[in-house]
């Protein structure tokens, strides 16, 4: 049965997006790889419960905010099909592929809506490749999933405002990190000094920032500032990370030692459907071009939350929002007059929201030592362990741009598709030939965006209303 | 995209419209008989069909015709790596054609007894026990097969990439990114326009592929074509299990493990073409009958996952035979193109072939099948 509405990705965007939709009566999917609903902010929100009065609150209250989300898709007339894994899309028709108990299913529908959210920008930093070399966002992930404390001296490196929570939730979980390596420069405090202004009409995440900066002051933890030339060391597993802060050389014996850039959106889904992307050149990313509403290039597709530009969980439940209500009224669910009505409050909640963001854009800029590694020895695909030097010897032949990369060293073509080299394999080629990134553009995505065993393949499930060619 | 010298206006021995296998396979023929060549290619060097296919180097099951070429073309696939100086992986683990019923079998020994009436013998008969020592983890229900075990496969991308590469080292004259927009007959020189260049030869080749037809047009051929978008689909790597490139009888499949361990699935299910973009998407109906052919043959792929699909645009003739040969309107013109995928292996010996059409107006293979005009 076809859907009016497609909803992929059950995190703050997913969520509140599918249950707008339903609220006009349309018939909603919601597709999501997880077992249960929230994404990554509110990862595993339905298994958790806030600590006892007293109790140290190791998440914290933001995570906490996710609930009446949760509460309201309970309530929703919303078709919910948890471990779903999207594999496939097409746009005309409007069809999406995905795989759920060891079956595939090919299913229709009029609109839809992609709230696939982010991912952790990929640090290629040599060693990273190490085991005990995490992203801080994979151990926020364990921390949300098990409660568990992790052990052994951690060292946290990169910059961003997960980099600082998750510090924040370590130090408050009684872990032992051995230390802090911010890669801000104060060239990045400068340059984000005039974004000031407007963040100020942001206080409540403005004061969330500070204090998290006090937190991490005041716990007496060791700080480096302007940090570069981060490399990870050990054998079997990682022993420590060694750096050179505002000039000076220094190493750091760890156990476990947490990358971080930032996020970018993620952008399997809407390359795969070959919709426009711009690039964002304060963070370094792409991103699918959308109109207020979060249409995209493609009529009937959105694009809601983070996965169109990063804005942060509350920016996402506005978008999702918004999205709906469009796509409602492109069904004839919902009058314009009205549609502009409900919206009003969506779009406010989006606006406050994003006046924090040039702030954070400008003192987080991923550095360009980090973006576009130098050392000849990085590896740049984890998957097929193609380092720096391999991707400038290609160039040397004449492949100058990253699909003829894949097809001359396997550069992209492991299992993540190229999520973790895509943009560094630009980022390389782009300061080789003296372009931008977005000259030398990206990966083409084939279908599966993420790998589907063969028997699930031959077991598909099709609708009717999937023509076939 | 880097390019050799190139020139607003320029004058050449030669002109090779596409970089493709067989346009840089003859470019680079010509080149090493002392002609000037200009390749002109409007996307990258093996852009499309060269470069994304099933790369096998197969003489097993092609039409008679043919036979002669893929078998001369094999020579030159052995020493691949002398001509070209760059690893092709070039595997010599022979080809396979499975029958999965006695109807298939007697299909064997028809196609058998018409070879052994042209004279050959390369193909030879399995039976049941003889395939399951060959291809162990084969599905029971299959009967026997025919094998010729001194061919194989090769890398496209490598094996295309090789030519450009060789090409340019001696001599040939690139201009990419340039899609020809008009052919002039002047006096007895033709001009070809490019992008923004303009440039001149006394003979011209058509090695276009998909766009071949198109191309024949412009010089006054007309020759039926059909552009059709093949699909592939990769699996991730799996410990090795299979030696030769295999096909089914009756069904629609190439298979093959790659050195790398990934095993390629192909066998011509067709995508969708947006011949405007210029792009070709796989059919999600078609890859799951694929993997139903698959999971059917070799039982134990089914829980080995599918890492990733894709498209060639290619061009079909009406009887899947290529086209190869002069021009039927114009003189000074020759065509390689329509090769209706199954192209690649021929590309080095198609190279040979127009090098000795255009410098010693004959071919020593027999070339009268592929006539532009039999159509």
């Amino acid at each position: 049965m076809k859907a009016d509405v497609m909803v992929i990705g059950a995190g703050p965007a997913g969520l509140s997006a599918a249950t707008e939709a339903a609220r006009h009566g349309l018939k909603v999917m919601l597709l999501d790889e997880q077992a249960s609903p929230g994404g990554q902010i509110y990862r595993a929100l339905a298994r958790n419960t806030p600590p006892p009065a007293g109790a140290p609150d190791i998440l914290g209250e933001d995570y906490w905010r996710g609930r009446p989300l949760l509460d309201a898709i309970d309530q929703a007339a919303v078709e919910y099909v948890p471990g779903a894994t999207v594999w496939t899309a097409e746009t005309d028709p409007l069809t999406v592929g995905y795989l759920k108990d060891e079956r595939s299913f090919l299913r229709a529908a009029r609109s839809l809506i992609i709230a696939t959210g982010a991912y952790e920008r990929p640090v290629p930093v040599p060693g990273w490749t190490l085991p005990g070399v995490m992203s801080a966002g994979a151990a926020q992930i364990l921390m949300k999933a098990g409660g568990a404390a992790l052990n052994g001296r951690i060292v946290l490196a990169g910059s961003g405002p997960l980099l600082q929570l998750v510090t924040c939730q370590l130090l408050k979980s009684g872990a032992e990190i051995a230390g802090l390596l911010e890669t801000t420069t104060t060239k990045d405090y400068l340059a984000a000094a005039r974004h000031l202004p407007r963040a100020l009409r942001a206080r409540d995440l403005l004061r969330k920032g500070l204090e998290m900066r006090r937190t991490i002051k005041a716990s007496g933890i060791r700080v480096h500032k302007g940090v570069t030339n981060l490399q990870c060391h050990g054998k079997e597993t990682v022993d420590g990370i060694s750096f050179e802060s505002r000039g000076k050389p220094d190493r750091i014996e760890a156990d476990l030692v947490l990358l971080h850039e930032g996020v970018v959106p993620h952008v399997q889904m809407s390359r795969l459907l070959d919709l426009s992307h711009e690039w964002f050149e304060p963070q370094r990313y792409w991103r699918p071009v959308v109109d207020e509403w979060g249409e995209t290039s493609a009529k009937g597709v959105f694009i809601a939350g983070d996965g169109a530009g990063i804005d942060g969980a509350r920016a996402a439940e506005a978008s999702g929002r918004l999205a709906a209500l469009q796509a409602a009224a492109q069904l004839g669910a919902l009058p314009n007059a009205e549609r502009d009505e409900q919206a009003g409050a969506a779009f406010a909640q989006k606006a406050k929201e994003q006046r924090i963001r040039p702030l954070l854009d400008h003192l987080y800029r991923p550095p360009a030592h980090i973006v576009c590694p130098e050392d000849p020895s990085t590896i740049v695909c984890r998957c097929e362990e193609v380092c720096v030097r391999d991707i400038h010897a290609c160039m040397e032949t004449g492949c100058d741009g990253p699909n003829q990369l894949k097809a001359y060293s396997r550069c992209g073509m492991g299992p993540c598709q190229g999520r973790m080299c895509g943009l560094t394999v630009s980022e390389l080629m782009a300061k080789q030939r003296g372009v931008t990134p977005d000259e030398v553009g990206y990966y083409r995505i084939r279908t599966p965006i993420k790998p589907i065993p063969l028997s699930a393949l031959a077991a598909m499930e099709a609708d009717e209303e999937v023509v076939a060619s | 995209m880097r390019t050799g010298a190139s020139s607003n206006s320029a004058r050449y021995d030669v002109i090779v419209i596409g970089a493709g296998i067989q346009g840089l396979s003859s470019a680079l023929q010509l080149a090493l008989r002392g002609r000037r060549v200009l390749v002109i290619e409007k996307d990258g060097p093996g852009r499309h069909a060269s470069g994304v296919n099933a790369g096998g180097v197969r003489s097993l099951w092609r039409h008679p015709a043919e036979i002669p070429l893929a078998r001369a073309s094999l020579e030159i696939w052995r020493n691949i790596e002398k001509l070209l100086g760059t690893d092709c992986r070039y595997h010599s683990n022979g080809s396979l054609r499975i029958a999965e019923s006695d109807h298939d079998m007697a299909r064997l020994d028809e196609r058998v007894a018409e070879l052994a009436g042209l004279g050959y013998e390369h193909e030879e008969i399995l039976g049941q026990n003889a395939l399951r020592a060959l291809v162990p983890d084969v599905a029971a229900h299959c009967r026997g097969g025919l094998y010729s075990r001194d061919e194989g496969s090769a890398s496209p991308f490598h094996a295309t990439w090789g030519f450009f590469e060789r090409a340019q080292s001696e001599g040939v004259t690139f201009l990419i990114g340039n899609p020809v927009s008009r052919i002039e007959r002047v006096g007895a020189v033709w001009r070809v326009h490019a992008g923004a260049n303009r440039v001149e030869a006394d003979v011209l080749i058509n090695c276009a592929g998909a766009w071949g037809g198109e191309l024949a047009r412009m010089i006054g051929d007309d020759v039926p074509l059909e552009m059709e978008a093949p699909t592939m689909m990769v699996t991730q790597r799996v410990p090795r299990f299979l030696g030769p490139v295999c096909g089914v009888v009756s069904r629609k499949l190439s298979f093959k493990q790659t050195g790398d361990g990934t095993v390629l699935i192909g066998g011509g299910h067709r995508g969708f073409v947006d011949r405007d973009a210029e792009i070709a998407t796989p059919d999600p109906r078609k890859l799951a009958l694929s993997a139903r052919t698959v999971s059917d043959v070799f039982p134990m792929m089914r829980d080995v996952p599918i890492a990733r699909t894709w498209c060639g645009i290619e061009g079909m003739t009406p009887d899947h035979l290529p086209v190869i040969g002069p021009s039927v309107a114009a003189q000074d013109a020759f065509h390689a193109f329509g090769f209706s995928a199954h192209g690649f292996a021929l590309g080095p010996i198609v190279g040979c072939i127009i090098a000795d059409l255009v410098t010693k107006g004959d071919a020593e293979l027999p070339v009268a099948p592929f006539a532009a005009d039999r159509f």
